[in-house]
């Protein structure tokens, strides 16, 4: 097969968001801190170690959730902006105003959870937010899923900059999938991967946020309107699909650092290629079809739905594992280089999200996902590609532009390892909880499941100490950076 | 052997050779070699890996498939209504015999709920989703009698640990 190469030729991007990509990455950086100090704290009320009340757990689910959700989509949003505007031109206010939005979105949030004591969890499904036995009132539903809708308002005009400004580089989203290299041959005005990767982000993206929105008005009007009903499985069919989209979203969109850095870092070429662009296109699609794995135990679902989430789950597998995973790995392999932070954290993320690629293909089998779904088999397989797939993609791009943009290695890498060790403990015992039928979402575990729960804590304590690390790094050279500018 | 444990065993073998790859890699990443046949290579186990995944793997998915909760018995001998309501299960009957198929019609009355069924052990053994405004009919054969517990899989609110309740199968048969 013919390769229309692209060779990756710059070196510095002078983006000119450059002010928003360290507004979001600082704000990331301190939510996750926040977030995984939320998730400590339920795993030690499910250890047995700390007693919480459940209306405060589930407060603190529901937060966790939602704000992981958020910060992975700022920290992802900041690594492709970032590198895109090497290629395309973006407007940066539609930074600023995606994240005044979102901080707008983040307060409405937080009032809902912590003063109205809302507890729905993040996906905010289809009528609990309405019936909650008066555990909270129905202006803390609205006020979060509110604030949800104004976070999604300010992606969407975030996504639709990046549509406008590859249309206006490339011609049209199907070039800048690569379509006229893939299907007419054509050398000309190849995309680089990145500009690929963001082709695909704000496809998947828009649609995702679109059916996000519909579902929350349509919850909101039930609020105000409880005679005004939804259908449920309309409703969870609807959150779904956003919401798989959009987590699925947030690693392609930090994708970018991997295939920037890694050519720069080893000094060889990230090829477009056909398999490449074809790998990209298979994945626009089978994110965006595969969201019903999520609902193989509603058996009211059409059984072609069922047949799609388990064989096309299976098949979206092939891009991640054979082209991104394999393709990171042969450039880096009998490359020469010295390893240190950055190149270490990115080998984490590849590895991340090519083995958290495994559980989650097992669990969509619907065979298996009849014992295993809703267990804590699923935050395993999430965890594992969040966690060590795309938390290391953003730490190694705070790293990077704390060290001023500059790939020669230095220092040395234990405490990427050291992460790695941590976060892969603390994964595998979400699988053992799966394998041992632990329901997941549970304020309060029976005895026989605390060990792993306080397994789980310990290698959580070691994840947090080293991201609290990883985060000051770029944060103490933050002001220099905002000069540097 | 469990599903869930040939799952975990699966995973971790895989996931250990995924590790083993990459751990060669990192190590010898600090030879330097031209990039043209480490490519080439590349570009086999990719092809090789490709067809291994479409031969192998896609015809073992599809066939998996067989094995599916969704086609239920015309005429299962014994039949549990049960809902779901915040925070309980309503079921009308609670006793089955083991050996024979039962049909459970799971509804909710109020929110989503996950209706698991786990054995003796505390393994779950078959579970589908107490949706509002719709019946999902879920088959299964108790083949061990003894205490088998209903716990609640999908999130409801402030009591959902706590939804719990209990079907007693027992040797025989038992009048439908």
């Amino acid at each position: 097969m013919a390769d229309a190469t692209y060779t990756q030729g710059r070196v510095a991007t002078a983006d000119r968001g450059r002010l928003w990509v360290v507004l979001y990455l600082a704000t990331t950086g301190l939510v996750l801190l926040l977030m995984m100090l939320a998730g400590l704290w339920m795993r030690l009320a499910q250890s047995g170690w700390l007693y919480t009340d459940p209306a405060l757990f589930y407060e603190l689910m529901t937060v966790h959730g939602t704000g992981m959700v958020g910060i992975a989509a700022l920290g992802g949003a900041a690594v492709l902006w970032h590198f895109l505007s090497a290629y395309v031109r973006l407007n940066a206010w539609v930074m600023g105003a995606n994240f005044a939005l979102f901080l707008i979105g983040v307060v409405a949030i937080l009032v809902a959870e912590f003063i109205g004591g809302f507890g729905g969890g993040w996906t905010f499904l289809y009528p609990l937010p309405a019936i909650s036995q008066d555990v909270w009132p129905a202006w803390a539903a609205a006020m979060h899923m509110g604030g949800l809708l104004v976070i999604g308002v300010g992606f969407l005009i975030w996504c639709l900059e990046l549509a406008r400004a590859i249309i206006a580089t490339y011609g049209g989203l199907g070039r800048g999938l690569g379509w006229h290299v893939l299907f007419r041959g054509s050398t000309q005005n190849v995309p680089p991967p990145t500009v690929v990767a963001a082709t695909m982000v704000t496809i998947v993206t828009t649609l995702a946020l679109i059916a996000g929105a519909a579902v929350l008005v349509m919850s909101l009007v039930n609020l105000a309107f409880p005679a005004v009903e939804i259908n449920p499985l309309l409703a969870k069919n609807l959150i779904y699909f956003f919401g798989h989209t959009f987590i699925n979203a947030t690693i392609y969109m930090g994708v970018a650092v991997v295939y920037e850095l890694l050519p720069r870092i080893t000094g060889r070429p990230w090829k477009t290629s056909k398999v490449f662009l074809a790998a990209w296109t298979l994945s626009t699609t089978m994110v965006l079809i595969i969201f019903p794995h999520h609902l193989m135990m509603d058996f009211a679902m059409p059984i072609w739905a069922m047949v799609i989430g388990q064989i096309f789950s299976y098949v979206n597998s092939f891009p991640v594992l054979i082209v991104t995973g394999l393709g990171a790995l042969a450039i880096l392999h009998r490359s020469g280089i010295r390893w240190d932070m950055v190149s270490t954290l990115l080998l984490t993320s590849v590895f991340g999200w090519m083995a958290g690629v495994i559980p989650a293909v097992i669990d969509a089998t619907v065979v298996v996902n009849s014992v295993m779904h809703n267990t804590l088999w699923v935050p395993g397989h999430f965890h594992f590609y969040l966690l060590l797939g795309l938390l290391p993609m953003i730490f190694a791009f705070m790293i990077y532009l704390a060290r001023d943009e500059d790939v020669t290695p230095r220092g040395g890498d234990l405490m990427a390892i050291l992460y790695l060790a941590f976060g892969l403990t603390f994964v595998t015992m979400f699988l053992v909880g799966g394998w041992a039928s632990v329901p997941r979402r549970w304020a309060e575990h029976l005895p026989e499941w605390q060990i792993w729960d306080q397994i789980a804590v310990i290698m959580a304590s070691g994840v947090i100490t080293l991201a609290t690390i990883f985060v000051a790094m770029f944060l103490v050279r933050m002001p220099a950076m905002l000069r540097a500018r | 052997m469990s599903i869930q444990t040939v799952c975990a065993l699966l995973t971790l073998v895989a996931i250990l050779a995924l590790s083993a790859v990459v751990l060669r890699v990192r190590i010898l990443a600090q030879e330097g070699h031209d990039y043209a046949p480490v490519q080439g290579n590349a570009y086999r186990i990719r092809a090789i890996g490709f067809w291994i995944l479409v031969l192998v793997g896609l015809p073992i998915s599809i066939w998996l498939f067989r094995e599916n909760p969704y086609t239920v018995q015309a005429t299962a001998p014994q039949v549990i209504n049960a809902t779901g309501y915040q925070w309980y299960w309503d079921l009308d009957r609670s006793e089955v015999a083991a050996g024979a198929p039962v049909e459970f019609r799971v509804t909710s009355a109020d929110v989503n709920h996950g209706f698991g069924i786990y054995d003796p052990t505390g393994e779950l053994v078959a579970q589908t989703q107490a949706m509002p405004g719709y019946i999902n009919r879920l088959t299964h054969v108790f083949e061990t009698p003894g205490n088998y517990q209903v716990l609640c899989l999908e999130y409801c609110g402030l009591v959902h640990h706590a939804m719990i309740t209990e079907i007693v199968v027992t040797e025989g048969t038992t009048n439908g």
